[in-house]
């Protein structure tokens, strides 16, 4: 499904972020990305949203060559992924439904069908009572489980999540993971970048290592 | 998987929505962009307020100024055709052949009349005139020759008929007494120029106005638009409520102009009508118009989609989420 080919990313000012990276993350799979601070893991989550190019090699999303992808295709690409990051994520003047709601609006979904769909996703999150709070009113951990039910709301092939639990307590980061592992369930196929190492390494799933931006384990 | 479309919506992929939906829900997004700028520009009424008298007195400036143009020509239109052409005739030409001559230019379609001052009148005309009454009495001939005044028919042009007389075996020189003519017109078009020339300068200042006034707009809500490229919004998308903000901008701008222009005129119309009368000419300020008015407001519109546009492209595309 995601598949890296000796990718390396070098900022501008020379800094390697990513060396020669290759692994492959199968369909359906549940992978964590960890590493320490400043090892590469949102450079690599990054380069699969497009919202950067690799300086070297290729990166795939089920057999297609992001590099092909020009500009004008980077929407359609977003649209099938759904993205859960720390930083800016809610629209604090929008209700949680709207919120929600946002890609199916971009997608061009119409209203009964976009009504749905975010009750559903809400549901899931279990926050469907709060559709017209806004997300001023929510705990860190609420406001968390909206940007996911955003992210799934499109029923994304793929889900990526960039430091999903950074602010929350152990017991609601589990709750987090727990859904993680709800959507990985019924097919997604999810990514989720973690310094929790305590929390990780029990859940069951497989780890990719960074070090410096290489590789160091769970290339597989 | 099912070829049954209904059942394909509900497939894995997130992306597609069926072609009709997507062309409601493109419309619908424009109506939503729409009625969301609109509501974001009157919920700061002070400051909107401002930008639409901003760009109301710069377009009220240009529109006024062509609309009194208007009013000079329609008046310098209304006077008798001002253009006179003098035709000095051949000192040998007797008064009978003057008068002849007279008739016929009358009888000429290009005519619009013809009058005859004999010599012998000019000289007297010229010696009360002139104060010179000794020295004229004192002349043993009259150095004088008949003249024949002739004011060409309405939508003649005059120096072409200058041209025909000056032919005629009986004239010696036709002059055409147009100078000021020419000066009215020619300070007309100097107007008209300087009009348009204030209104182009204008026209741009209402442009980056805008520009400007979006381009706060887009970095007020950069945050928003961060977030909306992130989950695949579409640049189109991203511009959208941007352009509607502009127009919203620049129709309350249009509007500002017009009545502004209304109110001068209103303000105007007593002492223009009084002056008028004073001169028993029937003349009436003529004012906006409907048409008029609706044309500033469309031209508002355009200059803001205009400013907006100029902003949206120099400044969206730098909004990228990192
Ligand atoms: N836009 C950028 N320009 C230049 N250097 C960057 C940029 N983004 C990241 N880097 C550098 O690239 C390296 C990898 O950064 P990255 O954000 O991928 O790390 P990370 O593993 O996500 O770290 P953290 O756990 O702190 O989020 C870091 O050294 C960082 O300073
Ligand atoms: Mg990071």
């Amino acid at each position: 499904m995601i598949q890296f080919e000796r990718v390396s990313k070098r900022y501008e000012e020379g800094h390697d972020a990513l060396r020669e990276i290759s692994l492959e993350i199968a369909r359906d799979d549940l992978v964590f990305l960890t590493g320490h601070s400043g090892a590469g893991k949102s450079t690599l989550l990054r380069l699969i949203m497009l919202m950067d190019r690799p300086t070297r090699g290729k990166v795939r999303i089920d057999g297609r060559d992001l590099a092909t992808i020009g500009s004008r295709g980077i929407p359609a690409h977003r649209r099938n992924i759904g993205v859960v990051f720390q930083n800016h994520q809610l629209l604090f003047d929008r209700s949680v439904f709207d919120n929600v709601a946002l890609p199916l609006v971009i997608a061009g979904y119409d209203q009964r069908e976009i009504g749905r769909r975010v009750r559903a996703a809400l549901d899931k999150v279990g926050l469907l009572a709060r559709e017209r709070a806004l997300p001023i009113t929510l705990s860190g951990g609420e406001q968390q489980r909206v940007g996911i039910a955003r992210a799934v709301v499109g029923r994304p092939r793929i889900l990526l999540a960039d430091e999903p639990t950074g602010n929350l307590d152990p017991a609601l980061s589990a709750e987090i993971m727990a859904l993680f592992e709800a959507f990985n369930q019924v097919g997604v196929t999810v990514l989720i970048a973690s310094h929790d190492l305590a929390l990780i390494s029990r859940l069951q799933h497989r780890i990719i290592t960074l070090r410096d931006g290489q590789l160091v384990g769970g290339a597989a | 998987m099912a070829a049954n479309p209904g059942q394909r919506r509900e497939g894995a992929s997130a992306s597609r929505a069926r072609l009709g939906d997507r062309y409601r829900a493109w419309r619908d997004h424009h109506s939503l962009s729409a009625a969301d700028s609109l509501r974001r520009v009157l919920d700061n009424p002070a400051s909107s307020i401002l930008t639409w008298l901003v760009i109301g007195i710069a377009m009220a400036l240009p529109a006024a100024l062509g609309i009194a143009l208007d009013n000079a020509r329609a008046v310098s239109g209304s006077w008798d055709s001002p253009a006179q052409i003098s035709l000095f005739l051949k000192a040998d030409i007797d008064e009978q052949q003057a008068q002849d001559l007279r008739l016929t230019l009358a009888d000429r379609g290009d005519v619009g009349s013809a009058q005859l001052v004999p010599r012998d009148a000019a000289l007297a005309e010229f010696a009360e005139l002139s104060g010179f009454a000794d020295v004229v009495a004192s002349l043993d001939d009259n150095p004088l020759p008949h003249l024949v005044l002739v004011e060409p028919a309405s939508g003649v042009d005059p120096a072409v008929l200058r041209e025909a007389f000056a032919a005629l075996p009986e004239v010696d020189q036709a002059v055409l007494d147009m100078a000021w003519v020419q000066r009215l017109n020619n300070i007309m078009e100097l107007s008209r120029r300087l009009v348009l020339a204030l209104g182009g300068v204008l026209v741009l200042g209402v442009v980056l106005i805008l520009g400007n006034t979006i381009r706060l707009a887009i970095e007020s809500r950069r945050e928003e638009i961060v977030i909306v490229k992130l989950v695949g919004g579409s640049n189109a998308f991203v511009r959208r409520p941007f352009l509607y903000t502009g127009l919203w901008y620049g129709v309350g701008g249009g509007l500002f102009a017009a009545l502004l222009v209304l109110v001068a005129l209103l303000f105007l119309d007593g002492p223009v009508s009084r002056l008028a009368s004073l001169y028993q000419s029937g003349f009436e300020l003529q004012g906006i118009g409907l048409i008029g008015s609706l044309q500033l407001i469309l031209l508002g519109g355009l200059l803001g989609l205009a400013g907006a546009w100029l902003a949206v492209s120099r400044h969206l595309g730098a909004i990228e989420p990192r």
